[in-house]
């Protein structure tokens, strides 16, 4: 290795760490060694704090079976979605949206072409990817929005400022904002989860409320085997058996957001 | 010297009386949206910026435009803007604070504005745009009123105010450039992830800003018999026209970019603002007349003759500057959210209420700027 190569790469490695590395940086000026939190001044990964009873992972994943899957299994999954988390149904331009079915060539813009077979899935189900390298997080100007360890990207709906930027930084349209006060646009409230106000930010959560206790995520039980979960990096899983049996494919991969949502093809 | 803004015409308070009638209706449209939310604004899912952001970036580079008299002045001793200097100075306080309050005005949750400085977070270019904004204003404030007070006391400035007025040089180009930033970084967004948004901006800031400052002065001299000096405005001028060039150039080297490349993602958003795409188009009349508008400023503006020309060098300075606030003020914003990143399509279009809520930020923004230029003004006129 000649001198100059040395140089920069030492160079590379210095400037990674000021970005690339934002997150060990960050742990360091944070938590000291203990458990990693909230970083003090760059965001970096919340510890979960997992009771007896809680599901954990080292990092939670979803495969979605995109031929198993029915417009009638979506709908159920979006039901049960949107009603266990009191997401509103605003008849307008300005509705939320948690989870949603849209046509396969809009999730899929890169990989879609006029001459599949028939028979090609029509649809598909979008939801927040839980990206490994999140750009919502990455924008966010107050760490409302925030990844814990196992790799679920969340909203402290009480510290978001509504300043809409995580919106503007997601590729895949998964974030919604409250342009009202949702409350009149919930058919039925749902006591054990909490009703947002206007003037926030909200998105799929991966079900970590259920996580915590001891179940999967609301839209997988209902899924009828359409949709897994598990933990990626354990290679017994659910999600890493359905992805070494099919091949598979992410939304816009190429943008480097790393999406731990797969979609069987 | 505050004094000086207490002491005025009919003709002034009358202005200032109106300027504060319609800050009203800006606050009567504000408290509807404080009340109902910001589904009183035609922004929707997909257009998440709307009319207020793009005002806030606009007006970030008529704030910019100081720097194109401060450079001339203090880096190569041209003597002859010494005299306008100031409205520079105050106009980026007045277009700064401009900012400010269209960003608060766009927040959802207002309330919880101090949590940007609760939860400081500096990967967020937000953060980053907050420190530099706020330090132009503070920078403009200082600069502005301590070399003022020193020409009414016709003394010498004090020493360490140099160290701010350099300082203000690369600052004013940080603030385009970190606004800039707040685009450029975002994947998915194609119309704005192209690492000559910040060059851009920064051409368009040099060109709509000191026209912007031109119409102003000749404003002020129309009412107050403020003489800038012979050939200033059209030296001025000469500034405005090249930054366009540069805009317009720049701006071309993007069209081939995208162009050339045919990449979908990237071409859409060109395709829908000047085309239409798939039958949604209601920026393309608007876009072609940003286009003409700039380029007959260039034209007006490029010969000598119609720069020292009053009534040229005005027309000119106009069409740069409208043009200029169409291509930010309306296109840049919601062309990047036009198609959405699954390639659906929501149009945006402000609401009533929107224009209201903008239309009172505006007006409390030329009360200030009046004011200041009651006070700079008033003070030359005294010493002379």
């Amino acid at each position: 290795m000649n001198t100059t190569r040395r140089c920069f790469l030492k160079l590379a490695s210095i400037a990674a760490l000021g970005w690339g590395g934002v997150r060990p940086a960050a742990q360091v000026l944070a938590s000291g060694g203990a458990a990693p939190s909230e970083g003090l001044l760059f965001a970096s990964r919340h510890a979960v704090h997992a009771g007896p009873h809680a599901l954990t992972a080292k990092r939670w994943a979803m495969v979605i079976d995109t031929r198993a899957l029915t417009s009638e299994i979506i709908k159920d999954m979006v039901e049960v979605c949107h009603r266990i988390h009191n997401v509103p149904d605003i008849p307008t331009k300005q509705n939320i949206k948690w989870i949603w079915e849209t046509h396969f060539e809009n999730l899929f813009l890169d990989d879609v072409h006029e001459h599949l077979p028939a028979d090609h899935p029509q649809i598909g189900v979008a939801l927040c990817n839980h990206c490994d390298n999140p750009p919502c997080v990455r924008v966010c100007p107050t760490k409302a929005t925030f990844q814990r360890e196992d790799g679920i990207v969340m909203m402290d709906f009480h510290r978001c400022i509504g300043c809409r930027y995580c919106m503007a930084g997601c590729p895949y349209g998964s974030r919604s904002f409250n342009f009202m006060d949702p409350r009149p646009y919930i058919a039925k409230i749902t006591p054990e989860f909490p009703t947002r106000t206007k003037g926030v930010v909200e998105k799929c959560e991966f079900c970590a409320e259920r996580l915590a206790e001891g179940k999967l995520p609301a839209c997988v039980e209902v899924s009828r085997g359409a949709v897994v979960f598990g933990d990626l990096a354990d290679p017994e899983s659910p999600v890493r058996k359905a992805l070494a049996s099919r091949y598979s494919i992410r939304r816009s991969p190429t943008l480097g957001t790393q999406p731990c949502v797969y979609y069987l093809v | 010297m505050l004094e000086k803004a207490l002491q005025g015409t009919k003709l002034y308070w009358g202005w200032l009386a109106f300027l504060a009638l319609l800050v009203l209706v800006g606050v009567g449209c504000y408290w509807q949206q404080l009340t109902h939310g910001l589904t009183i604004t035609g922004m929707s899912r997909d257009v998440t910026w709307g009319f207020y952001i793009a005002q806030f970036t606009f007006l970030v580079g008529v704030a910019a435009s100081a720097v194109m008299l401060v450079i001339p002045k203090y880096l190569h001793d041209y003597k002859k803007f010494t005299k306008i200097l100031i409205l520079g100075e105050f106009n980026a306080v007045a277009m700064v604070l401009l900012c400010l309050l269209f960003i608060v005005a766009d927040l959802g949750s207002p309330q919880r504005l101090m949590n940007v400085l609760l939860h400081p977070t500096p990967n967020s270019i937000l953060f980053w745009d907050m420190v530099v904004l706020n330090g132009y204003l503070l920078i403009n404030i200082l600069v502005g009123w301590v070399t003022l007070e020193a020409e009414r006391k016709q003394v010498e400035p004090p020493h360490w105010i140099k160290f701010f007025i350099y300082l203000s040089i690369p600052w004013a180009v940080s603030i385009h450039t970190v606004t800039a930033f707040l685009y450029a970084g975002l994947p998915g967004r194609g119309y704005w992830l192209t690492a000559v948004l910040a060059a851009r901006f920064l051409s368009s800031a040099f060109a709509a800003g000191p026209a912007f400052l031109i119409l102003v002065t000749y404003i002020a001299r129309a009412f107050t018999g403020f003489d800038p000096g012979k050939d200033v405005l059209a030296t001025l001028g000469k500034t405005v026209v090249y930054a366009m060039i540069v805009n317009i150039f720049l701006f071309l080297c993007e069209v081939f970019t995208v162009s050339y490349s045919q990449i979908p993602s990237h071409s859409a958003h060109l395709q829908y603002l000047f085309f239409g795409y798939h039958g949604h188009g209601v920026l393309v009349p608007w876009m072609w007349a940003s286009m003409i508008m700039g380029v007959a400023g260039i034209l007006v503006l490029l010969v000598p003759k119609n720069r020292k020309q009053d009534n040229m060098l005005i027309i000119g300075c106009l069409l740069v500057f409208i043009g200029a606030w169409i291509d930010k003020g309306l296109g840049m914003i919601g062309g990047g959210f036009v198609p959405n990143p699954l390639h659906e399509i929501t149009e945006y279009v402000p609401t009533q209420l929107e224009l209201g809520v903008s239309l009172g930020i505006y007006a409390l923004g030329f009360l200030v700027l009046t004011v200041l230029y009651k006070i700079a003004i008033g003070v030359k006129q005294e010493v002379e």
